[in-house]
């Protein structure tokens, strides 16, 4: 057992690991250097295996994008052939949604911080969780490896729709590298989710309750057991196609008495709870870190966690707003359902707001991040609410519009995995990243999204349809997505700014300490680096911020509105984001 | 037109509104009446359309963008306002408020009654689009196939066919209720006309039925919009609207007067007298040169 520390004064100061108590079990007595990385089982290593790939995977997606944008500067671009284009929106969606979004949060910041946030030594499977992170990164290569392949990679969408996806219509070992990916990083994230769901509820410290759980940790129960709802679809429905591809079943195969329109089902049944998979962990991320920059508690916490179980309980039932243009769905059924969840997905922004009301707002990297996933996630939001109304959907389905929300959606979230990676970062390495370059690569990134968003939606009410590797047809189209590639390179440029800073944070000092953003929770009790087993010694846990309640003895415990909330006079920390 | 404006006029929001309530009932209704005075709103970038169910989705565009505009914008302004005026001032820690009550029931019960509004509009909207008349003037049974498209006028001779550039002709008549009968020969394709502000999908083993009200005559540019393989992007057809004189002539295809064409580049029923006002789309595309892909 760790200690528990009930005064400051006790607590272990600086980069200093050697706490007295800590000797002896912090060790770590294992095979150290690449062996170590390889054989690891510790959810910190793997956790950093997961990041690391998951933004290889960011870039190598965000690459393919710009070859697209690239082809869209002129209506009969010939940077690539229409085969190539097909080939690059395929694997450009492919990796950025199964490759990097997922993974990256659930594999990656969630795999490393959950355990230290409930006080956990580690994962509840730690070799589960290795066997996790080798199926992602097979599965990743499995995909990628569709380009060197004779046919080239797969080219029917992120979407795979029969009978688009069959053998007659797509042969070519691209595609069933395709969907042998997804059934590896499918079992991946099956395997993620078991952990997660079992950490959570069995790996507690002693006084964590559930609803002393970080929102984040919260965020990730919610998501692991939606994982658990909707990826074993996803796999029935991929070995079912790989059945149609090549033993000759029909199962969606209208010839044989089956139906496309199954696919259809089958993968959004599975793709509209992987939107909130997608987006839950990045919403923990910044309702983690608007509240510390704020030097606030979470605004509503309890209603956040409502509403967060809420969006996974209806997001099971609304994947047919996918569908609104089959003609076979019943349209106020799913539309209805797809206003309702939008309630829970809205009040969020109340709560950020309330967070950052009557606050000391610290502007560093990681906030401005945060407000920048604020504002761009909004749009996304209410143009989706746009969509969620059938007869504006048969009118913007498939156009560029529909790419621009879904755009708005993940720039967002790419802001706010960078808000992740920046408040973390001090904890994972005990460097900071540098605060000048994080501000001017929050500038580009946030500036560059949504000058690449918004022509986009103006492109597509104008009618230019998505997946078109020309539009000769219509070249007044060209200025809009001229801006738009602007923007792309914007992005781009923020991201050769986010290199940059990886390379000068990886040679800046170890300076960071264990605390140095004064913030809530667990992890920021612990050295950073965090020892093996995470824990020398715990505070006292009495509410949902127990790292903050053990720096501010004097400052009341947390308590409803009618609590006397004042703070003991003249009472001050300092917040220092270094320069 | 019916409108919503009148009815909720007639039913307040309750019989015991508190004043915020009943704001909240003047300021929905001030916003149902933007809704369907669609003149005086701008467009946001769509347009009209020149069906009698575009002109109606145009409205609706309308009035979300208005609300979307307001919700949008209030919950910005909150956003930046916040960011700006709390931004750290000294070290002092501020009050740790954490609960309030009253505002969390406010921000749930607000977004509650607006969605509930925008999902009354869509309903609205959406049943009179998606119902079809019994017996529609004409009926045109419509298949994609990869990568053109085939129009057959049921009862008579006629069945236009045009692959990729080649740009096939869908003729109907200004006026009257159409009928569209959608299916797929092969794999998903999407049947998608701007100025109807509508689509849909052509899908294998699925018969999709709609009707739409042409409003004025004209030709119309459109393609695919569902992802079909290798030529998804020229996929091309046209859409025409004739008088119905025109059209039946058309129909018969009689030696004189309007009559059925198949070009090297398009298919289409031409009346001489009126020349097409759209070049056909491989003059556009023949200049082009697509690079061979791996698998192209
Ligand atoms: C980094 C900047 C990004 C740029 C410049 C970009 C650009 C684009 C463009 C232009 C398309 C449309 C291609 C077409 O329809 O012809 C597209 C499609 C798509 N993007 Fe992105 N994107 C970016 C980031 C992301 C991210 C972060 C995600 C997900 C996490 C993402 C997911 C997708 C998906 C799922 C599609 C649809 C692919 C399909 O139609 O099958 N993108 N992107
Ligand atoms: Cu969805
Ligand atoms: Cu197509």
């Amino acid at each position: 057992m760790v200690d528990v520390l009930e005064r400051p004064t006790e607590h272990l100061g600086g980069d200093d690991h050697g706490h007295d108590a800590g000797h002896g079990h912090g060790e770590h007595h294992g095979p150290s250097g690449l062996l170590n990385w390889l054989t690891s089982t510790d959810h910190k290593i793997i956790g950093m295996n997961y990041t690391v790939t998951s933004v290889a995977m960011l870039i190598i997606g965000g690459l393919f994008a710009l070859v697209i944008r690239g082809q869209l500067t002129t209506p009969g671009g010939t940077l690539v052939s229409l085969a190539q284009y097909n080939e690059l929106f395929t694997m450009h969606g492919s990796v950025m949604i199964y490759l990097f979004a997922g993974p990256f949060a659930f594999g990656g910041l969630a795999n490393y911080m959950v355990p230290i946030q409930i006080g956990a030594p580690d994962m509840a499977y730690p070799r589960l969780n290795a066997l996790s992170y080798w199926l992602y990164l097979t599965g990743s290569l499995t995909m990628l490896t569709g380009f060197f392949v004779a046919g080239g990679a797969a080219d029917f969408g992120w979407v795979g729709y029969a009978p688009l996806s069959n053998a007659v219509n797509t042969p070519g070992a691209g595609a069933d590298l395709w969907i042998g990916a997804l059934l590896l990083t499918g079992f991946s994230a099956i395997f993620t989710g078991v952990n997660l769901v079992a950490t959570i509820f069995y790996l507690r410290a002693p006084g964590m309750t559930m609803f002393r759980m970080p929102i984040f940790t919260w965020n990730m129960l919610v998501t692991g057991i939606l994982i658990l709802l909707a990826f074993p679809v996803l796999t029935a429905g991929l070995v079912m196609l790989y059945a149609d591809r090549h033993f000759g079943t029909m199962i969606y195969s209208p010839k044989g008495g089956g139906s496309p329109v199954l696919w259809q089902h089958i993968f959004w049944f599975w793709g509209h709870p992987e939107v909130y998979i997608l987006a839950l962990p990045f919403f923990g991320m910044i309702t983690e870190i608007i509240p510390v920059f704020s030097r606030k508690p979470l605004f509503g916490y309890k209603g956040m966690v409502f509403a967060t179980i809420t969006i996974a309980a209806l997001s099971v039932g609304v994947w047919a707003h996918h569908m609104f243009t089959t003609g076979v769905v019943l349209l106020p059924f799913f539309s209805f359902m797809t206003y309702l969840i939008s309630i829970p997905s809205g009040i969020k922004f109340f709560n950020w707001i309330g967070s950052m009301w009557g606050g000391q707002i610290v502007y560093s990297t990681a906030m401005l991040m945060s407000i920048g996933f604020l504002i761009t996630f909004l749009i996304g939001g209410i143009t989706g609410i746009i969509l969620a109304s059938p007869p504006l959907d048969f009118f913007l389905h498939d156009t560029y519009f529909v790419v621009a929300h879904f755009h708005s959606v993940v720039m967002a979230l790419v802001l706010g995995g960078m808000a992740g990676l920046y408040y973390w970062c001090p904890k994972i390495t005990g460097r900071f990243f540098n605060e000048r370059i994080g501000k001017l690569q929050f500038w580009l990134l946030f500036l560059g999204s949504n000058l690449f968003i918004m022509p986009l939606y103006l492109v597509g009410l104008h009618g230019m349809p998505r997946r078109m590797a020309v539009y000769v047809i219509n070249p007044s189209w060209q200025n809009m997505n001229r801006l738009s590639s602007i923007g792309a390179a914007v992005i781009a440029l923020s991201f050769v700014a986010f290199v940059v800073n990886v390379i000068v944070m990886l040679k800046s000092p170890k300076t960071a300490g264990p605390n140095p953003w004064d913030a809530h929770t667990l992890e920021w009790f612990t050295t950073s680096p965090p020892p093996h087993h995470n824990f020398y010694a715990l505070p006292a846990i009495k509410s949902e911020r127990p790292t903050w309640d053990y720096f501010h003895p004097d400052a009341p415990a947390l308590g409803h509105e009618d609590h006397d909330p004042t703070h003991v006079p003249g009472h001050t920390t300092k917040v220092e984001v270094p320069a | 037109m019916d409108s919503p404006t009148t009815h909720l006029a007639d039913d307040p929001v309750s019989p015991k509104t508190s004043g915020g309530a009943k704001r909240l009932g003047i300021v929905a209704a001030a916003l149902a009446s933007l809704l369907l005075a669609g003149c005086q709103v701008p467009s946001f970038g769509a347009n009209k359309g020149v069906t009698t169910q575009s002109h109606k989705v145009y409205s609706l565009w309308q009035g979300f963008m208005v609300i979307g505009l307001i919700v949008g914008g209030f919950t910005l302004l909150l956003i930046i306002y916040a960011a700006l005026a709390y931004r750290k001032r000294s070290d002092a820690i501020p009050r740790q408020t954490q609960y309030n009550t009253k505002v969390e029931i406010i921000y749930t019960v607000i977004p509650t009654i607006i969605v509930g509004f925008l999902f009354y509009f869509t309903i609205h909207i959406e049943s009179p689009e998606t119902a079809v008349v019994t017996h529609p003037y004409a009926t045109v049974n419509v298949a994609a196939f990869q990568w053109g498209w085939r129009f057959a006028y049921p009862g008579t001779q006629v069945t236009v066919i045009g692959q990729t550039t080649a740009n096939p002709e869908l003729v109907i008549p200004v006026g009257k209720t159409v009928r569209i009968n959608l299916t797929s020969d092969d794999v998903v394709h999407g049947f998608y006309v701007k100025q109807f502000n509508f689509s849909r999908y052509a899908q294998p083993g699925v018969l999709n039925q709609f009707d739409f009200n042409v409003t004025t005559p004209g030709e119309w540019q459109s393609q695919c919009t569902q992802l079909c393989g290798l030529y998804h992007s020229l996929m091309y057809f046209r859409v025409k609207a004739v008088m119905p004189s025109v059209y039946q002539q058309c129909l018969t295809s009689s030696n004189s007067g309007p009559k059925l064409q198949r070009g090297p580049n398009f298919v289409s029923c031409v009346n001489e007298a009126e020349p097409s006002s759209l070049t056909a789309a491989s003059d556009r595309t023949s200049n082009l040169t697509f690079g061979k892909g791996t698998n192209g």
